[in-house]
C-alpha cells in the first residue's frame, strides 16, 4: 500500500480554483518532484497535503486512511508527515538545539536526554553540531534551511514534505541544502520536493510530477520525462531552463 | 539663590519630619502598580489568546458559537475599561457592590483598589498582546504545525516567549503609567503616594517643598522601573554572540556538489 494516496484532490480560494482532481501516489522510498511554472499550484499542493490547507475536495489517503476525515489526530499526523518551507521558519525563540528537540519531547514525549541526542545526530548529519547554541537570526539562509531539515528528521517522519527549499538562498547556498537533501534521498527517505532546481529533479528524483495550472500534466520517470516532454505546455516550461 | 536655599531648607525639615510617611507612601505606590501590572498581563494574556482562536470551516457550530461569546464579552470588557476614565471605574467598583448587594458586601479600599487597576491594565493588556500574536510571522504558527504541535502548545512555546518579548517596551509602559495614575486612587481613600503627599500640605501649607519631594520620588521609582526592564529585555534577548562548538570539524563546505544517480526510476 502507498504511504500517500491523493485522489481526485481540489482546492479552491473562494471561487478562485487553483488545484483540480489531483491523483498520485508516494511509495516508501520515492522521491517525487513537483516541478510547474510559478503560480501552477505546486505549493498549494504540498500545503493541502500537510493540511496547512484545507481542501475543497477529494481524498489523502495515508496508509489508506482519509486524513480529511479523521479530524481529531491531525496534528498527530503531521507529526509524521513533516515540512520543510522555502522561508525556514525556525523557532525564533529557541536556539539550534531547541528548535531540534522541543517537537521531539512535547509533541513525541521523548525524554529531554534522547531527544538531545537525536537532534545532534541530525544536526551532525547537516553539518551544524559548530552552531547548536546560535539563534536563527544569527544563521546564514543556508544554514537556517539546513537546521530546518535536521528539525523536521529529528522527528523521524516517513515522508518529508519540501516547498523550494532552496528558492530563498543566495546562489552560493544552494548547493549546500541540495546536497544535504541529496544525501537524505540516497538514505531512503520518502521525500515530495517542490523545486525549481532541474537538476535535481532529473538526478535526484525517481519520479517527476509536471503541475501546469492546477492540474498535472505530465508525470513519470525524470530521465524520459526530460529527454521526451509529451505536451507543449512541458516544453515550453523546460526550454526556460534550457536558455539559462 | 536665596530662594533656592530656602526651599532646600525647608524639604530637609520636611523630610526629616515626614520622610518615613513619604517613604511608606511610595511603597504603597509601586507595590499597587507592580502587582496591579502583572495581574492585568495575566487578564491581558488570557483575553488576548481568547481573542485569537481560530474558527475554521469545518469546526463544529458549537464551538464556533462559544468562542463566538466569549470573543464579544472580552470585546465589551476591553471597550469598556479602555473608554472611561479610571477615577469614574474606582468610584463605580468601591460604591456599585454595596448599592447591589444592600450592603451585604463591601470591599475594604485596598481590595478594591488593587482590583480597579488590574482590570484597567488587563483592558490595555489584552488588546497589546491580541496585537503582539498578530504581528508574529505566521511562518511561525506553521513550522510549530508542521512538527505536529496543537494550537495550544504552538501558542505556549511559540506564539507566546515571542509576542511577550515583543510586547515587553508595551508592558513598562504600563507599569510607569500605573505608578503615576495610582494616585487617582485617592478618590476612594487609598493612601498611597499622591495621597500621602495631599495630607501632609493639608497641615503644613508646605505646597511646593512637598510636591518637590513628590516628584522626586515619582522620578525615582519610575526611572528605576525603565531600568530593570531594559535589563529584563537584554536577559531575554540573549548574548549577541554564540559559542562555536568547535569539537568537531563538522562545518560543512559548501557549494561543491555532485549529484549521483540514486537507484532506477519508479516502474
Ligand atoms: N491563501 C490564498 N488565497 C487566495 N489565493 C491563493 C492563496 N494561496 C495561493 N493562492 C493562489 O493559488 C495559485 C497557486 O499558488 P501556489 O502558491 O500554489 O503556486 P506555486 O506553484 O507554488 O507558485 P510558485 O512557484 O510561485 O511558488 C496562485 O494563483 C495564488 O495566487
Ligand atoms: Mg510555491
Amino acid at each position: 500500500m502507498s504511504i500517500l494516496d491523493i485522489r481526485h484532490l481540489s482546492k479552491s480560494f473562494g471561487k478562485h480554483q487553483v488545484l483540480t482532481d489531483i491523483n498520485f501516489s508516494v511509495e516508501k522510498g520515492d522521491v517525487t518532484s513537483i516541478i510547474g511554472a510559478s503560480g501552477s499550484g505546486k505549493s498549494t499542493l504540498l500545503r493541502c497535503i500537510n493540511l496547512l490547507e484545507t481542501p475543497s475536495g477529494g481524498e489523502i489517503l495515508y496508509h489508506g486512511e482519509n486524513i480529511l476525515s479523521m479530524k481529531k489526530s491531525e496534528a498527530a499526523y503531521r507529526a509524521r508527515v513533516g515540512m520543510v518551507f522555502q522561508s525556514f521558519n525556525l523557532f525564533y525563540n529557541m536556539n539550534v538545539l531547541e528548535n531540534c528537540v522541543i517537537g521531539q519531547t512535547r509533541v513525541l514525549r521523548k525524554k529531554r536526554k534522547e531527544a538531545v541526542e537525536t537532534a545532534i545526530r541530525f544536526l551532525n548529519q547537516v553539518g551544524m553540531t559548530p552552531f547548536v547554541k546560535a539563534k536563527p537570526a544569527q544563521l546564514s539562509g543556508g544554514q537556517k534551511q539546513r537546521v530546518a531539515i535536521a528539525r523536521a528528521m529529528a522527528m523521524s517522519p516517513e515522508v518529508l514534505l519540501f516547498d523550494e527549499p532552496t528558492s530563498a538562498l543566495d546562489p552560493e547556498m544552494v548547493g549546500e541544502v541540495l546536497a544535504v537533501m541529496q544525501k537524505l534521498a540516497q538514505d531512503g527517505m520518502t521525500m515530495l520536493v517542490v523545486t525549481h532546481e532541474m537538476a535535481f529533479a532529473r538526478d535526484v528524483s525517481n519520479h517527476v510530477v509536471f503541475m501546469h495550472e492546477g492540474v498535472i500534466r505530465e508525470e513519470g520517470d525524470p530521465k524520459q520525462l526530460f529527454a521526451k516532454p509529451q505536451t507543449e505546455e512541458m516544453r515550453s516550461f523546460l526550454s526556460r531552463f534550457r536558455e539559462q | 539663590m536665596d530662594k533656592l536655599i530656602q526651599l532646600g531648607s525647608e524639604i530637609a525639615s520636611l523630610w526629616q519630619k515626614s520622610g518615613l510617611q513619604y517613604l511608606r507612601g511610595a511603597g504603597d505606590t509601586i507595590l499597587l502598580a507592580v502587582i496591579a501590572t502583572l495581574a492585568g498581563c495575566v487578564i491581558g494574556f488570557a483575553c488576548g489568546i481568547l481573542q485569537t482562536i481560530p474558527v475554521r470551516q469545518r469546526d463544529n457550530a458549537f464551538k464556533k458559537t462559544v468562542v463566538g461569546i466569549v470573543k464579544a464579552i472580552v470585546r465589551v470588557y476591553v471597550e469598556v475599561f479602555r473608554g472611561t476614565p479610571m477615577i469614574l471605574q474606582a468610584v463605580f467598583v468601591y460604591f456599585a457592590i454595596p448599592f447591589f448587594s444592600n450592603n451585604a458586601v463591601r470591599l475594604d479600599v485596598t481590595t478594591a483598589a488593587y482590583l480597579v487597576v488590574s482590570i484597567n491594565t488587563g483592558a490595555y493588556m489584552a488588546e497589546t498582546v491580541r496585537g503582539g500574536i498578530l504581528s508574529i510571522d505566521k511562518g511561525q504558527t506553521e513550522g510549530a504545525k508542521a512538527i505536529g504541535m496543537t494550537h495550544f502548545q504552538t501558542m505556549l512555546f511559540v506564539i507566546l516567549p515571542q509576542t511577550l518579548r515583543n510586547i515587553l517596551p508595551q508592558i513598562g509602559n504600563n507599569l510607569i503609567i500605573n505608578i503615576k495614575d495610582t494616585s487617582v486612587m485617592f478618590i476612594i481613600g487609598y493612601t498611597e503616594l499622591f495621597a500621602v503627599h495631599k495630607a501632609l500640605v493639608g497641615g503644613n501649607y508646605l505646597y511646593f517643598p512637598s510636591a518637590v519631594i513628590t516628584m522626586g520620588i515619582y522620578l525615582i521609582l519610575t526611572l528605576t522601573c525603565s531600568l530593570l526592564l531594559r535589563l529584563m529585555e537584554r536577559k531575554m534577548d540573549g548574548p549577541a554572540n554564540f559559542d562555536v562548538a568547535t569539537t568537531d570539524s563538522l562545518a560543512h563546505t559548501s557549494g561543491m556538489y555532485s549529484f549521483v544517480k540514486k537507484r532506477g526510476a519508479r516502474s
